[in-house]
C-alpha cells in the first residue's frame, strides 16, 4: 500500500499537477517601508523562464517593484535537482499597504500577501535599550526575587528592578518551520520584524544547502545606519558571535557560521561590542583559534578604528573614551556570575579578570550616550539560557540577578534621559518551575524525602547580609527547588553544583546521551529518566509565551498577544525608522 | 603516579578485559613515556591566544602518556578521537561540532581500537605534536595531537 502511495506521489510531482511554489517573504510577512529585502520564488519542478508569471496587486511585478527577477533554471542539493527559482535581491517598497503577490509557472501557483508598514515621521524615543534575557522564564524571575530579596509570610522582602517595569505583552515565539524555537530565529524576529526558521538569522530559510545565500531581510542595525545617525551597542556574556548578539547585525541560515558572523559584525561596525568569543577572531595559526582561515579579526577591528579591551581593567579604562570599542573577555562564552564572582569555578582560574554584565552595560551606556543622535543598545543576559540547558538552576538564577542589576543601570539612566525606551524580554522560555524547597534538616538520608511541597516547603533561608543583591551562600540548608519538565537521562542531586556547571548527560559511542555518572555517587542522588530523544544533550526550550515588559516613550505600542516579529514594528515606530533622519 | 607510567599496555588484554581494573599491571611496555596532565598543556591563557607550556614544547616529538576521557567519534570513519579532561557532552549548549573546549587533545590511533564508554578513564600513549593542524578528511582543527597512539582503560 505504502509503495503504491509513494508511486502516486512521484507521478503527481512529475506530472506537475497543481502544487504550490514557495514565496519569500512568506505569506503575512510584515515589511518596513523602504527596507531592503530579497524576494525569492522556489518552484518544485524545473520550469521555463517564459512560463513564470508574477503579479503584484494584479499588475506586472516589474511595474510595482521596479526591478527584474533573476531566473535560476535548476537549484540543486548535491546532485538532486530541486526545481527552478527566481530571485530579486535588495528589493524595497516605499509605500505602505497590502501587496498581494501571485506567482505561477505551469501548474505551480502561489499567492501571498505582504503588509508593508510605515512609521511616524518623528521618533518617540531618542534611545532604545533592549534587554534580552536568553531563555528568561517566569521561574527565573521568581527565583531571582526570592534568592536576592527574601520572603516573609508570603510577601517578597524587596523588589527586583524588572519588577517595576510594566508587563506589556505576551510574545509568541514559534518559528516558521516549527512550533518550537531557538535563540537564532527568535532574536531575528525581534531584530528584523520577520519570523524565520530555527537556527536562521536575518534571512528566510530557503531550500539550497548554502547557508549564506538565503533571502535576506534588513536588521535593526542596518535600518538604524540607513535612516539615523544613532550609535549601536551590543553587550552579551556569550560569544559576541552567538545567535542573540549576531541577530542584531547578521544574515545566515545557520547560526553556527560564527566565523562569518564575526565578519558581518565588522561590516556593521557597531560602536560598542562587548562579550566573549575571541576564539573566532584569531587566525587559525594562533593557539586557541576556532577559525579555519588566516584572517586576524583583532587586527581588522583595530584597523577599522576599534580600541580592543580584553579584561576588566582595560574595559574600565575605556569608560569615557571616544570611538569604537571591541571588548572580548573570553575565548568562548564568559563564565557565569556564580563562578566569576563567588565560587571561582568554570574557567575563572584561566581568565580571572572577566568583567560582568553590569560592568559592560555601564561602559556601553557611558560611551553610547555621548551620541547627540541617540543610540540603540542590546544587552543580553546570555547565560540564563546557557545554564538552564544543563539544568543548573542556581547558576541560571544568579545570572538572572545580574541581568536585573544591569536593568537597574538603565533605569537610572532613564531618570535623567526620559527619552529612552527600555524593553525587557526573553527570546524564548524554558520548561522550568519552582515547586518548593529542599531542606537538608529534614530527617533521613534520602534527598527526595527532603523536598518540601505545599506547606512543607516553608521558606528558603538564603541571606544577603552584605547587601550586594546576591545570596551570601548558594548552598544554604533550605533552598529553592527548581525543576525542568524535560531533559536527558541524568542524576538529580538536589544540591547546587559547587564544583562547576552541571553536565547532566554525556554522549556514548552510539551518539546517545546517557546520565553523567560523575553525579551518581552524590549522597541521595536519584536517577531521572529522560523524556526527550536520546540525541538530546540537555533540557530544551519551551513553546510557552514570553513576557515582554517596557517603559518609556513608545512602550504603549506593546499590548496583548503579539507575534515576536511585531515587536520590531513597535521599535521601528519608536525610532521612526520609516523616516530619514540624516542628511 | 610515577610508578604508573612505567607500566605498559597490551592491547589484546585491554580489549579482552576492558572491565578489569588492575589491567595496567599486565605487561611492561618497551617504550618509556613521560606523563603529561591536562593542567600542563598551556603556559599562558589569554583572550588573544594561548601559549603552549614549556613542558609541551620539551616533550614534542616524544612518547607521552595522558589520562582523560574519550569523546564519542565525530564520524564513524574518523581516524581520530578527542581526549578530554572530563567526560563531556559534545558542545553542551548548541548543535555544532565546533565548540570544543581549548584543552582537548586529538588522538590518532596507530591501529583501530574499540571505543570506550564516555565515563571510563583511559590512558593514551603516543607521540606528542603541537601547533595548529587541520585534519584533511574532516576539517577538524587541533592544537595538540598524539600520533601513532594506543590506549587502555585505567
Amino acid at each position: 500500500m505504502r509503495k503504491i502511495f509513494a508511486a502516486l506521489v512521484v507521478s503527481t510531482v512529475l506530472a506537475g499537477a497543481a502544487q504550490a511554489a514557495t514565496v519569500y517573504p512568506l505569506d503575512r510577512a510584515t515589511i518596513l517601508t523602504a527596507s531592503p529585502f530579497d524576494f525569492k520564488v522556489e518552484f518544485n519542478s524545473v520550469v521555463k523562464p517564459e512560463d513564470v508569471k508574477i503579479t503584484v496587486n494584479g499588475q506586472d511585478y516589474k511595474t510595482v517593484l521596479g526591478k527584474e527577477v533573476q531566473f535560476v533554471a535548476e537549484e540543486k542539493n548535491k546532485d538532486k535537482v530541486l526545481g527552478s527559482a527566481v530571485i530579486l535581491r535588495g528589493l524595497t517598497i516605499a509605500t505602505a499597504g497590502d501587496y498581494k503577490v501571485e506567482v505561477s509557472a505551469g501548474s505551480e501557483t502561489k499567492s501571498v500577501t505582504w503588509n508593508v508598514y510605515g512609521t511616524g515621521a518623528a521618533p518617540k524615543a531618542k534611545n532604545v535599550i533592549f534587554f534580552l534575557g536568553d531563555g528568561l522564564s517566569v521561574a527565573h524571575r521568581t527565583a531571582a526575587r526570592i534568592m536576592s530579596k527574601g520572603m516573609t509570610e508570603g510577601k517578597a522582602n524587596g523588589r527586583l528592578n524588572l519588577d517595576d517595569i510594566p508587563p506589556a505583552a505576551f510574545i509568541g515565539t514559534s518559528a516558521t518551520n516549527a512550533v518550537a524555537t531557538d535563540s537564532a530565529n527568535t532574536m531575528s524576529a525581534y531584530m528584523t520584524g520577520h519570523k524565520t526558521a530555527v537556527n536562521a538569522i536575518g534571512v528566510y530559510a530557503d531550500r539550497t544547502p548554502d547557508s549564506l545565500d538565503d533571502p535576506k531581510v534588513e536588521t535593526i542595525a542596518e535600518a538604524l545606519r540607513r535612516q539615523t545617525g544613532k550609535s549601536i551597542g551590543i553587550v552579551a556574556t556569550s560569544e559576541v558571535e552567538d545567535a542573540t548578539p549576531a541577530a542584531v547585525v547578521s544574515h545566515t541560515r545557520n547560526r553556527n557560521d560564527k566565523a562569518d558572523v564575526v565578519g558581518m559584525l565588522l561590516d556593521a561596525k557597531p560602536d560598542v561590542v562587548l562579550g566573549g568569543g575571541s576564539a573566532y577572531f584569531l587566525p587559525q595559526a594562533t593557539a586557541g583559534s576556532k577559525r579555519k582561515d588566516d584572517k586576524d579579526y583583532i587586527k581588522l577591528f583595530k584597523d577599522a578604528g576599534y580600541s580592543v579591551a580584553t579584561d576588566k581593567a582595560e574595559l574600565a579604562a575605556n569608560i569615557n573614551a571616544n570611538g569604537l570599542l571591541l571588548g572580548l573577555f573570553h575565548p568562548g562564552n564568559m563564565d557565569v556570575t556564580l563562578d566569576r564572582e563567588f565560587l571561582k569555578k568554570g574557567t575563572v582560574d584561566k581568565y580571572p579578570n572577566q568583567p560582568g554584565l553590569v560592568d559592560m552595560t555601564k561602559v556601553a551606556l557611558d560611551r553610547l550616550s555621548k551620541d547627540q543622535d541617540g543610540f540603540f543598545l542590546m544587552v543580553e543576559g546570555s547565560s540564563i539560557d546557557k545554564m538552564s540547558h544543563p539544568l543548573d538552576w542556581d547558576r541560571a538564577v544568579i545570572d538572572t540577578i545580574e541581568f536585573d542589576k544591569a536593568i537597574g543601570l538603565a533605569r537610572e539612566f532613564q531618570k535623567t534621559n526620559p527619552d529612552t525606551l527600555i524593553v525587557v524580554t526573553g527570546d524564548h522560555t524554558h520548561g522550568v518551575s519552582i515547586i518548593g524547597t529542599v531542606d537538608d534538616e529534614k530527617p533521613g538520608t534520602e534527598m527526595r524525602e527532603k523536598v518540601g511541597t505545599y506547606a512543607e516547603a516553608g521558606f528558603p533561608n538564603y541571606k544577603d547580609e552584605n547587601g550586594d543583591g546576591y545570596p551570601d551562600k548558594i548552598d544554604v540548608t533550605r533552598r529553592l527547588f527548581l525543576n525542568a519538565n524535560n531533559g536527558p537521562d541524568h542524576y538529580e542531586t538536589f544540591r547546587p553544583k559547587m564544583e562547576g556547571p552541571f553536565v547532566p548527560a554525556i554522549q556514548n559511542e552510539k551518539k546517545e546521551y546517557v546520565a553523567n555518572e560523575q553525579y551518581k555517587n552524590v549522597p541521595g542522588a536519584v536517577f531521572v529518566q529522560g523524556n526527550i530523544p536520546k540525541s538530546g544533550d540537555s533540557g530544551v526550550h519551551s513553546v510557552d509565551d514570553v513576557l515582554l515588559q517596557a517603559t518609556g516613550p513608545g512602550a504603549e505600542g506593546f499590548k496583548g498577544y503579539m507575534e515576536q516579529s511585531d515587536v520590531y514594528k513597535v521599535l521601528a515606530d519608536a525610532l521612526a525608522l520609516g523616516s530619514k533622519q540624516t542628511n | 603516579m610515577e610508578k604508573l607510567f612505567s607500566l605498559g599496555f597490551n592491547r589484546r588484554s585491554v580489549l579482552g578485559l576492558a572491565a578489569a581494573a588492575p589491567l595496567l599491571a599486565a605487561t611492561r611496555s618497551a617504550v618509556a613515556a613521560d606523563s603529561l596532565g591536562f593542567g600542563e598543556l598551556y603556559g599562558k591563557y589569554s583572550v588573544l591566544g594561548l601559549e603552549f607550556s614549556e613542558k609541551v614544547k620539551k616533550l614534542a616529538g616524544r612518547q607521552v602518556a595522558i589520562r582523560g576521557f574519550m569523546a564519542p567519534p565525530l564520524k564513524a570513519e574518523a581516524a581520530f578521537f578527542v581526549l578530554t579532561e572530563v567526560p563531556m557532552a559534545l558542545c553542551p549548549f548548541c548543535s555544532s561540532d565546533a565548540d570544543w573546549p581549548d584543552n582537548i587533545i586529538v588522538v590518532y590511533l596507530d591501529e583501530k581500537q574499540t571505543f570506550t564508554q564516555p565515563s571510563q578513564t583511559i590512558e593514551v600513549r603516543g607521540k606528542l605534536e603541537f601547533g595548529s593542524w587541520t585534519d584533511p578528511e574532516t576539517g577538524f582543527v587541533s592544537l595538540l595531537r598524539l600520533r601513532q597512539a594506543e590506549y587502555g582503560t585505567v
